[in-house]
């Protein structure tokens, strides 16, 4: 499998704190990759990184084969837009707009037209079970409402690319499972790619594989010791 | 638990006796139940029958005979196999991890009881992976769904105990080996 999403030897620190300190990984079209590791491990560092909002230290982050270090911050803002989505714990909707302005937000902001927006928009708010919602604003909204539409809107742009940051975290079990197992179907339906993080055994056992960081580099699991049956 | 892989890896130290080997089993594996001076001398007797442990003396002070046991070359690659076997991943067989873990750093090292954890933690995952893919899979019958749910959370918990025992290792050997 060719990646469509290549990390090698990434380092990254906030001033003296390193966060990555060379941390491999790939991830193939269409793969649901958990990134796993106790709090402050690197992990949100890592997809921030592979989602083109951080710059590296040093290595290299290549999205199809081309170094993303060497595109403009034009050109990377609009890889974000148009070939990633983006969810994280909270919704981060804006809360001055309605559930569609919210979603409708990254289309406009792609080029769609108005009326093609919000009709793209209203689309996947049904698809999570909140189209009902369309005109209401964050504010009237529940939490479990509100992240369905923080969904919707990282959905909308149909990545290739869904960067999901502890996305069930603000959610109580049931519903953070039902949330993430509509994601997933979505994702495999449209052979989109999702790089979920999370502290939580229980929600990476969703993914196709694991990769696990500790202390910002890549914890080697799973030895090929023998099972016994 | 596998009483007699535990005996084996209290031997590893060095030749013990029965009396000895209970004592240290009650005083190592304290969420076990206590081991019966019966089952000690049986265990012993099939281990020797089975050539994985030896006689090596015996000593009488103040009391009744005692026989010294020790492991014999084909008794060290048994304990070898079983510390390099990870635990199907099924609810409760946590006292087995436990056993598992408190034996390898009697047996060798800190990094033989993290590198078991390491794979028992894999072997976890993997097991809960399958589990949730029948769960999330369309048209799953909901008594399947309510059933998966019940591994997984009985798996979850083994997961957190192995992640904070993988932390908890360094500590537990200063213990065990004081």
């Amino acid at each position: 499998m060719t990646a469509l999403l290549r990390g090698s030897a990434l380092v990254r620190s906030y001033g003296p704190t390193p966060a990555l300190r060379g941390v491999d990984i790939d991830v193939g079209e269409g793969e649901i990759v958990a990134v796993t590791g106790p709090s402050g491990c690197g992990k949100s560092t890592l997809l921030h990184c592979l989602s083109a909002i951080l710059r590296v230290d040093s290595g290299q982050v290549c999205y199809r084969d081309q170094d993303l270090g060497d595109w403009s911050e034009a050109a990377r803002s609009k890889l974000r837009r148009t070939r990633f989505g983006v969810l994280f714990q909270f919704g981060q909707l804006v809360s001055e707009l309605t559930a569609a302005e919210n979603v409708a937000l990254p289309l406009l902001l792609a080029g769609s037209g108005r009326r093609e927006a919000r009709r793209t928009a209203l689309y996947w708010l049904e698809r999570f079970g909140v189209g009902a919602l369309a005109d209401k604003r964050p504010g009237e909204m529940s939490g479990g409402q509100q992240q369905r539409c923080a969904v919707a809107r990282a959905m909308a742009t149909e990545p290739e690319v869904l960067f999901a940051d502890e996305p069930t975290g603000a959610l109580d079990v049931l519903s953070g499972e039902q949330v993430l197992a509509e994601i997933l179907h979505e994702a495999r339906a449209q052979h989109m790619a999702v790089v979920l993080v999370t502290h939580e055994a229980r929600i990476a056992a969703y993914a196709d594989r694991e990769v696990m960081l500790r202390d910002g580099v890549v914890d080697p699991s799973g030895l090929g010791l023998k099972v016994t049956r | 638990m596998s009483t007699p892989h535990v005996l084996l890896g209290l031997l590893a130290a060095g030749p013990r006796h029965g009396y000895d080997l209970k004592k240290a089993h009650d005083e190592r594996l304290p969420q076990a139940k206590p081991l019966a001076y019966g089952q000690v001398y049986a265990t012993l007797g099939r281990l020797e029958r089975d050539g994985l442990v030896e006689q090596t003396g015996h000593d009488q002070e103040a009391g009744p005979e005692r026989t010294s046991y020790a492991l014999t070359e084909a008794g060290r690659a048994q304990l070898d196999e079983w510390l390099s076997q990870v635990e199907a991943p099924a609810p409760y067989v946590t006292s087995t991890l436990f056993s598992k873990v408190v034996v390898s750093l009697l047996a060798a090292d800190v990094d033989r009881a993290s590198d078991y954890l390491t794979a028992q933690r894999a072997a976890h995952l993997q097991r809960m992976r399958e589990l949730t893919a029948v769960k999330t899979r369309r048209g799953t019958p909901v008594g399947d769904v309510v059933a998966a749910d019940y591994a997984i959370a009985h798996l979850d918990a083994d997961l957190q105990w192995l992640q904070t025992t993988q932390v908890r290792v360094a500590d537990l050997h200063r213990v065990v080996h004081p």
